[in-house]
């Protein structure tokens, strides 16, 4: 728990608005407004490991997708890679791997497209002290200036989601992916479908991604230290550095560019990374055990994904982050608000690839499930729109879930938005009048790591924002609620 | 007239999965003309299918109320301050009209739930019986002569 020390009040904003899920900023003040210390509280329930134990293993890709409403995708796939290993099977056939990449594209573009134009969009076009009436989507689509902007948002996002449901067969709780391979070939009407759409898919992503480059270069002055702080960054990528969102091994680099570790397979995650907890939060926050957890910490993501990869294979998105990668002058980049120039360059690599995929005839035909030797035990590493995701499952002798281990993205960022906000909070807060605007910008610094907090309840009447303000003896001040 | 019948809710959430619920029993006897879609939580690009059709009926569990079952016109909003995680029926309809120029009739059908417990894929006994009652009346409006044109219907 959070304590008020004398002398300091508090302010809370909860949940923070714009990102996926619940969360709580708790900002401390002295009596001189100086920030003190500044915390985002994950309200984040861990009893997902133990509820699938004793679960038949073949069950998970399906079970670990109500771990989510919002990337169930990452964790189906996720969960499959693991019970890859569990069946045996260290290759997919390429139908098999072919229909899951298609999957996961299509999951990354529709997440990257809905994250930039309906959660990030509104800040950028209007500014960070606009008035918050209009600084959401609906005022995006209200002003003439953008609505065609939030018209492609929504058909960039629902042509990713047709992917998915193409691929995994339906809408919620897909059921494609199945350890060993895949359960079903693409529909040729829907194959069809996509290749009549997705020129217009790769034209839009080139577009976003000038425009949030644009964006950052008009405005770097202002946003180079904007919740900035140098750190490692890990992701996987493939054995000779190239960029991949579905399979390879963890690459960690530190703020130099060094290799901290590399080609370390999904198996070994737990020889490079250990998980603490910490009292006021129910969230994990893993570190890189060399470096011990007061160094350890590290970014995950789009922007860590750009840091540690040495090319990715597609042209467009290769020649875009070529050009990305100038802004850290030869080393990885460590802007914060870039994470939202890398996502629309994965955005556009995303597009590269399903342009790439539609062509291929594994789609329509193949054997779609290869077969192996039991083991007791598989890990599955992915990268997630928001970062690397590790699923880890023992399986007992009788098919039942015995441990089940996952590190979700969020979970690795943990400690850099904490750094993040904390640095926000003191550029910012300290001794000014505390605006709407002001508060924004903390949630502004977490919404550039695109967390997803939790997968809360959504029925009708449930989803205020409450910010509230309390003095040095925990007092309530001020409320605010939306 | 084209009806969409648009729920959601997490199964996984005890009485959160009184609109999927509903949404699957509804698909068993829905009559010509009225499409069923079901979703953990609304979407942005939902306003995209709720433009293509006359008439929406969202389907949400309600965590409060006295009644077994709400029913409510539903009028678009044009300024909304919301997370995707929670876009609302009001701001789809707002985004159905701003995107692609179609302002869609709409009303919600908010079923009380009392339990929203994770890990708990069964609705409470009063979560169910609510639910029956709910799929009774939607049932009779959506087969009648003017489908919840629902000038007519009421407040149960």
């Amino acid at each position: 728990m959070t304590t008020t020390q004398p002398g300091q009040r508090r302010i809370v904003i909860e949940p923070v608005t714009r990102v996926e899920g619940h969360g709580k900023v708790t900002i401390m003040l002295d009596e001189h407004d100086q920030v003190t210390q500044a915390r985002l509280h994950i309200v984040e329930f861990r009893g997902f490991e133990r509820y699938v134990q004793g679960r038949p293993y073949w069950e998970m890709p399906v079970l670990v997708q109500r771990l989510c409403g919002i990337c169930p995708v990452s964790h189906h796939l996720a969960a499959a890679k693991a019970l890859d290993m569990v069946v045996g099977v260290d290759e997919l056939t390429p139908t098999g791997e072919k229909m899951r990449r298609l999957m996961h594209y299509g999951q990354t573009f529709q997440s990257h497209a809905l994250h930039f134009f309906h959660l990030v969009s509104p800040d950028l076009l209007f500014g960070f002290d606009a008035d918050p009436a209009i600084r959401n989507v609906i005022g995006v689509a209200t002003d003439p200036r953008f609505q065609e902007l939030a018209v492609r948002g929504v058909l960039m996002r629902k042509y990713g989601q047709e992917v998915i449901e193409a691929t995994s067969g339906k809408k919620i709780h897909g059921t494609g992916a199945i350890p060993g391979g895949i359960n079903r070939h693409l529909d040729p009407e829907r194959k069809a479908h996509f290749l009549a759409g997705i020129e217009q898919m790769v034209d839009w992503s080139i577009q976003t991604l000038d425009l949030c480059k644009g964006y950052t270069r008009d405005h770097l002055a202002e946003l180079a230290g904007f919740g900035t702080v140098p750190m490692a960054s890990m992701s996987i990528v493939r054995e000779d550095g190239c960029f991949d969102l579905y399979d390879g091994n963890l690459r960690c680099v530190d703020v130099d560019g060094d290799i901290i570790f590399d080609g370390i397979k999904p198996e070994q995650y737990h020889e490079v990374i250990a998980e603490e907890v910490k009292p006021w939060s129910y969230m994990k926050f893993p570190f890189i055990k060399a470096l011990g957890p007061e160094k350890g910490w590290y970014r995950v993501g789009p922007l860590a994904r750009m840091n540690t990869c040495s090319y990715i294979d597609t042209p467009l998105a290769e020649a875009a982050r070529a050009e990305f990668m100038e802004l850290g002058g030869g080393k990885p980049v460590q802007v914060c608000m870039a994470y939202h120039w890398a996502r629309m360059i994965e955005l556009l690599h995303a597009a590269e690839k399903m342009r790439e995929l539609l062509q291929d005839p594994d789609l329509l035909a193949g054997e779609r499930v290869a077969t192996g030797t039991r083991r007791g035990e598989g890990m599955g590493i992915i990268e997630a729109p928001r970062g690397t995701l590790i699923h880890h499952y023992k399986v007992a002798d009788d098919d039942t879930v015995a441990m089940a281990n996952l590190i979700v993205s969020t979970t690795h960022n943990n400690e850099p938005m904490n750094r993040s906000v904390t640095k926000v909070a003191v550029d910012e807060l300290s001794g000014r009048e505390i605006t709407e605007g002001l508060l924004n910008r903390v949630e502004i610094a977490i919404r550039a790591y695109d967390p997803c907090l939790s997968c809360a309840t959504h029925a009708v009447g449930r989803m205020p924002l409450e910010i509230c303000l309390y003095d040095a003896s925990g007092a309530l001040l001020d409320r605010k609620a939306t | 007239m084209r009806i969409l019948v648009l729920a959601w809710g997490n199964p996984a959430r005890q009485d959160d999965g009184l609109g999927p619920a509903l949404a699957a029993a509804l698909e068993e006897r829905a009559p010509a003309g009225v499409t069923i879609s079901c979703d953990y939580q609304l979407q942005m690009e939902d306003a995209v299918v709720i433009s293509q059709h006359d008439l929406v009926v969202f389907v949400d569990a309600s965590t409060q109320g006295d009644h077994p079952f709400e029913f409510q016109p539903v009028q678009p909003v044009q300024q909304a301050s919301f997370s995707s995680h929670s876009v609302s029926a009001a701001a789809l309809l707002g985004l159905s009209e701003r995107c692609f120029e179609r302002r869609v009739p709409a009303w919600l059908l908010a079923i009380r739930g009392y339990r929203f417990e994770p890990f708990i894929e069964d609705l409470t006994p009063q979560a169910q019986d609510n639910l029956h009652a709910a799929l009774a009346f939607l049932d009779q409006q959506l087969r009648g002569d003017a489908p919840l044109a629902l000038a007519g219907a009421e407040r149960p």
